[in-house]
């Protein structure tokens, strides 16, 4: 085989491996689309029928086929705004004192065990959350809230562990890992020079952590948030447990409610009506639309952010 | 001249142990510019760092030895190392200027030192801008990030960041390694200023800087010093040969 022919199959095997690899890229595209044109078909009656009472309608009665996906939007917003603000702190205070504080024997274990945290199923959260988070937040939390956060209309409702809050703090626990390894990698790239010149002016820890830290690193912390944000939108099983699963709006955060996932999850089996699958579907559209945007919103965010931030 | 700082027998062990700096005994007189030299790894960045104690950021330093500044010794136990951080100010290899505007970066030293006052605040910025000679570039555009100023202006503003909270002596860890000749001639310039009314210790890799702007200089090897005497008997009749070697050139 002379060297031209030689060149002449590498050219040809090149072409080919450019072909695979455009068409594995390109499938990922193609997956989301028809992923989004399903939903649509088979939600296009329910958007026929309701069409824009949908998205506002509280209604959620399968006997009588009227459906509003109110509920349940709220319910998913709701108790992932929670999680984030019980999260992001705490998110936060472990990432700093895994990069500030901790002395190096424990660094390592404690690192580990918080990406463990991460890799436990969510059927084991929900689990755990029914059978010994909710009985410990009636008997000893919630109570407390009423009593003396009563005043606010946010802390009112039945204590029995069952509900929004509980739902928040599940989804917390469970956002917790990624939060605050992502703050941990990116406080670990700050430059040791930058921490160095806040010390150099007398600045205490708290001081240089709080004012040139987290200002330096506020892009990639926003990034960490809304990847939190984007698994506590979707997550499912757990939330399923805990949430109450009731179709029903209530500012009293103690009160049980629904998300657009738990709803999918309990209800798909009894849906034999026609239209009742459909709105069931079109929930689906929802989280789908919700997540994208979000995630959307996210990434312009980080960029501005960026470019506000100056050049790194 | 009196002797702002007088260091007895420093000895400096890093956390794995090894001695960095050996029985370091030198004066730094007030209000001149003292520099030190030698080759990479001889120690004189890690004596930088103890005269504001910035090793204890990371544990399992240790000091041995006394650092004497004005009539205290700063190794002692208890000591106030935010206070002496703002009595001995820091300017880096590199610029380090806080992701936040001109007049923020300026202002951030004084707002930890409790000033509130707006009119304060903004006086004093300027009056440090001023003496960092960069008012002028940057009057205009003070509340623009700081990270849009070049790298020379940037560690000008560092500069101006250190000498804002009116401390008494400033270190200065090569602080034009990072930058091109205008700006280090600038630097240079602002050097022979800032001694007018502070104590300025400057680590250098380049000795005909050492011997522009320094009426002192410590040449340092293996974590020891060498010789220390005035700039000019260093460069023109060291006593040391290895202090001529190096500054002839014959390695290092």
């Amino acid at each position: 085989m002379g060297i031209y022919d030689r060149h002449k199959a590498d050219k040809a095997g090149d072409a080919l491996f450019k072909g695979i690899s455009y068409f594995f890229a390109l499938s990922v595209i193609l997956l989301m689309a028809l992923i989004f044109i399903v939903l649509l078909k088979e939600s296009w009656l329910s958007l026929k029928t309701f069409g824009f009472g949908f998205f506002v309608s509280s209604d959620w009665d399968p006997v009588s086929g009227s459906f509003g996906a109110l509920p349940a939007i709220w319910g998913t917003v709701v108790s992932s705004l929670i999680a984030i603000v019980i999260a992001l702190p705490i998110s936060l205070g472990i990432a700093i004192f895994l990069t500030e504080m901790a002395p190096k024997p424990l660094k390592g274990p404690i690192g580990t065990a918080i990406e463990l945290l991460a890799s436990i199923p969510s059927i084991i959260y929900g689990m755990w959350g029914l059978f010994v988070f909710a009985p410990l937040l009636s008997d000893y939390v919630e109570p407390f809230l009423v009593d003396y956060l009563g005043f606010i209309p946010l802390f009112r409702g039945a204590p029995m562990g069952i509900g929004m809050l509980p739902a928040g703090f599940i989804l917390a626990i469970m956002i917790i890992p990624f939060i605050s390894s992502v703050a941990r990698d990116i406080f670990q790239m700050v430059p040791a020079m930058i921490k160095e010149s806040g010390y150099g002016v007398g600045a205490t820890k708290w001081e240089v952590i709080s004012r040139v830290v987290i200002p330096y690193t506020k892009s990639g912390i926003i990034g960490a948030v809304i990847l939190g944000l984007g698994r506590a939108l979707g997550e499912t099983m757990a939330v399923t447990f805990v949430i109450g699963n009731s179709h029903e709006i209530s500012l009293a955060l103690l009160d049980p409610a629904t998300s657009i996932s738990a709803t999918l999850a309990n209800e798909f089996t009894e849906a034999v009506e026609e239209i009742y699958l459909s709105s069931l579907v079109e929930l689906g559209l929802i989280l789908f639309v919700i997540t994208f945007v979000v995630l959307a919103l996210a990434k312009l965010l980080i960029k501005k952010t960026a470019l506000e931030g100056g050049r790194r | 001249m009196s002797e702002k700082i007088i260091i007895k027998g420093l000895n400096f062990y890093y956390s794995n142990k090894k001695q960095a700096l050996i029985n370091v005994n030198i004066p730094i007189k007030e209000k001149v510019v003292t520099a030190l030299i030698g080759p990479s790894g001889c120690g004189k960045t890690t004596f930088l760092r103890c005269l504001n104690r910035m090793h204890d950021l990371y544990p399992g330093n240790r000091y041995e030895g006394e650092i004497i500044l004005d009539g205290e010794n700063i190794l002692e136990k208890g000591l106030d190392l935010i206070k002496l951080r703002s009595k001995v100010g820091m300017v880096f290899q590199k610029p380090t200027p806080f992701p936040m505007s001109i007049h923020d970066n300026i202002a951030f030293g004084l707002k930890l030192m409790g000033i509130r006052n707006r009119g304060e605040i903004n006086g004093r910025v300027e009056k440090a801008l001023k003496d960092s000679a960069i008012f002028e570039e940057t009057k205009d555009r003070l509340h623009e990030s700081a990270l849009s100023l070049s790298g020379g202006q940037q560690q000008r503003l560092c500069i101006a960041r250190a000498v804002a909270v009116e401390p008494e002596v400033i270190l200065m860890d090569e602080p034009c390694s990072a930058l091109d000749p205008v700006a280090t001639a600038k630097i240079e310039d602002l050097m022979t200023d800032l001694k007018q009314n502070y104590t300025v210790v400057i680590v250098t890799h380049n000795m005909q800087q050492a011997a522009r702007v320094s009426e002192y200089t410590g040449f340092f090897m293996m974590g020891e010093v060498v010789e220390f005497d005035i700039t000019e008997k260093i460069f023109t009749a060291p006593s040391n040969k290895l202090t001529e070697d190096y500054i002839t050139g014959r390695f290092g």
